[in-house]
């Protein structure tokens, strides 16, 4: 397998890559080693602003830098950015639709550790309601870094979705492209269609792999962007395979899981299996175990692809 | 300040109340305390001290304005009406479902406001990025705000008041309208958020405390905030809620009540009264 690395430590160098090249400026809140923006303070220290343990200030100071002219990034646990900031976000950067980029580390589950009250299953939720929010949750290091330029190069509101684990590289750097709203084929399929987010898309794979066992044909297909989703890409392939399976790390209540069934059921009805974890709270843990215990993992990937083959009419 | 530019104020004072009072009325919808008891405010902001261009209301080197106790947005429109940002007719389309002019302000609909606001505690924050935006582009433009007492209850306040100390945001000159009633009665019985000025100094705030009623009093402490380098400044102004007005005087019930057709009559009557003598 190629090398591991955190989507957390690909943004933090991103943002210290592409401050050569754009007027960007960062915020933390006082997790500056953790987010990797302190690879940005480190070579731009006069375009750093750690902002204390003070989400909400960060985020409504980020509205008012936006409101300058100025592309700041604040940067926190998604848990204390799309969670405890929320309503700032929506009222000081969503309504005024305003040039600020949530920079969003230690996302769902694979936080570990530190649990439940720093694991945030719920962003995408929060986020994804909000009128005008763009969301991108990359997959691997190559597509964070994409993700933080596409995001530089969009005028308005971005969350970006980081993990803390360190995740397997699985695009080229050279020849991948991001183009906002627009899901990737990982892999082509004709009995069930795979939509993966994050760091369930590696996990897809593996998945997809067991599933030749058994004779089944899964397409995988990486959904970077949450919002706008590729409503196109969705119904082609609700239309081509007939089943369909999303794996987020994240509730599958209002996540991803859900923004696809609303695409599908509006469009082309046909079944959809979520996987993610099962509206609960996460616990400290070891990852590995973590992840088996909530059901992130190929197998349960598998299981789900059947019972959705099976639901066909 | 010359007594005819504190009579030419003044009046330009009771012009804004007569417009806050209008958008009121015609919405039968709104806040008109707070409007009148920060005219004085916002009359020697924009007609005294601001520079600000209503031609060119996103020009880049504007001072900055942000009305963080947002529902106080009748008193803004009208000064911005009053300024010549838009037509002053439209002050009755306030709160209209067919209007620009929404029930809080809003920057993207609304000529001349620099920050979307409404949501307390908000405002203030932006206003301290605009302060920072400034610092980091090397820009001299000042950026002033208003905050409530009673908003003086949203945690982020004083997360914000940190941040301006902090990062010495000198360019940030906020006033405090400090009228004493809130929604739910007097701030001193709801969540007493006095003594505000020591607060504020404990903070690391340059502060003065003034009769918000007084244009000699605002003028000079505003440029006591011009020249305070290395602090934020936060001016307390004592103020009378629904200023101007003799039943809405200190009337807690005028915090977010429109007047009746006979209230509106004598509100205007009074106010009328008191331009030009």
């Amino acid at each position: 397998m190629a090398d591991k690395i955190a989507t957390r430590e690909a943004y933090g160098n991103a943002l210290a890559e592409f401050g050569d090249i754009y007027d960007i400026v960062v915020l933390d809140a006082d997790l500056a080693e953790a987010t990797k923006t302190l690879i940005f303070k480190k070579k731009f220290p006069h375009r750093f602003f750690d902002c204390g343990i003070a989400e909400g200030n960060m985020v409504t100071v980020a509205a008012g830098l936006a409101a300058s002219g100025l592309i700041p990034f604040a940067s926190s646990f998604a848990m204390f950015a799309a969670g405890r900031a929320f309503e700032q976000i929506r009222n000081a950067i969503g309504y005024p639709h305003l040039n600020v980029k949530i920079g969003a580390t230690h996302a769902g589950i694979s936080v570990g550790e530190d649990g439940a009250t720093h694991q945030c299953n719920e962003d995408l939720a929060t986020m994804r309601v909000i009128p005008g929010m763009t969301i991108i949750n990359p997959a691997d290091a190559v597509e964070a870094r994409a993700a933080v330029e596409a995001a530089i190069k969009y005028k308005g509101p971005v969350y970006l979705r980081f993990g803390r684990l360190a995740v397997p590289v699985l695009f080229d750097k050279e020849t991948y492209k991001m183009e906002l709203g627009k899901g990737i084929v990982m892999a082509d399929g004709k009995d069930a269609a795979i939509f993966a987010t994050g760091i369930m898309v590696n996990i897809a794979l593996e998945a997809r792999e067991l599933l030749k066992n058994d004779g089944i044909d899964a397409a995988v297909i990486n959904i970077h962007t949450i919002k706008p989703i590729d409503k196109n890409l969705i119904v082609r392939y609700a239309k081509s395979t007939g089943a369909i399976v999303t794996a987020e790390e994240h509730n599958i209540v209002n996540g991803f899981g859900s923004a696809v069934c609303e695409v599908v059921a509006e469009n082309c009805p046909v079944p959809v299996m979520r996987v993610g974890i099962n509206d609960s709270f996460g616990r400290s843990g070891k990852v590995p175990p973590l992840l088996e215990m909530y059901g992130l993992t190929p197998t349960n990937i598998t299981a789900n692809v059947k019972k959705a083959i099976n639901l066909k009419r | 300040m010359e007594q005819a530019k504190i009579k030419e104020l003044k009046n330009i004072a009771a012009h804004i109340k007569l417009g806050a009072l209008e958008a009121v009325h015609s919405a039968m919808s709104g806040h008109p305390g707070g409007s009148l008891s920060i005219a004085d405010i916002l009359a020697y902001l924009y007609f005294a001290e601001m520079n600000v261009d209503p031609q060119n209301p996103d020009w880049e080197d504007r001072d900055r304005f942000v009305l963080s106790k947002g529902h106080t947005a009748p008193g803004l429109y009208a000064v911005l009406a009053e300024k010549g940002y838009f037509p002053k007719e439209d002050l009755k389309t306030f709160r209209q479902i067919d209007s620009y002019l929404q029930g809080h302000p809003d920057m993207k609909s609304v000529p001349g406001v620099d920050m979307t606001t409404g949501s307390l505690g908000l405002g203030i924050s932006a206003a301290c990025g605009m302060a920072l935006a400034a610092k980091i582009k090397n820009k001299d433009y000042r950026v002033y705000a208003i905050l409530g007492d009673g908003e003086l209850a949203e945690g982020q306040v004083w997360e914000s008041a940190m941040f301006a100390a902090h990062y010495k945001l000198d360019n940030l000159c906020a006033f405090i309208d400090f009228n004493g009633l809130q929604i739910d009665g007097k701030i001193t019985e709801v969540m007493n958020s006095t003594p505000i000025d020591e607060k504020y100094k404990a903070f690391n705030w340059n502060v003065i405390v003034i009769d918000g009623h007084d244009l000699n009093q605002i003028e000079t402490a505003v440029n006591n905030a011009k020249v305070t380098k290395g602090k934020p400044t936060m001016i307390v102004c004592k103020t009378v809620k629904g200023n101007g007005v003799s039943f809405m005087e200190n009337q807690v019930h005028w915090h977010g009540t429109a007047p009746n057709k006979e209230q509106y009559e004598q509100a205007v009557a009074e106010i009328t009264a008191s331009i030009g003598g």
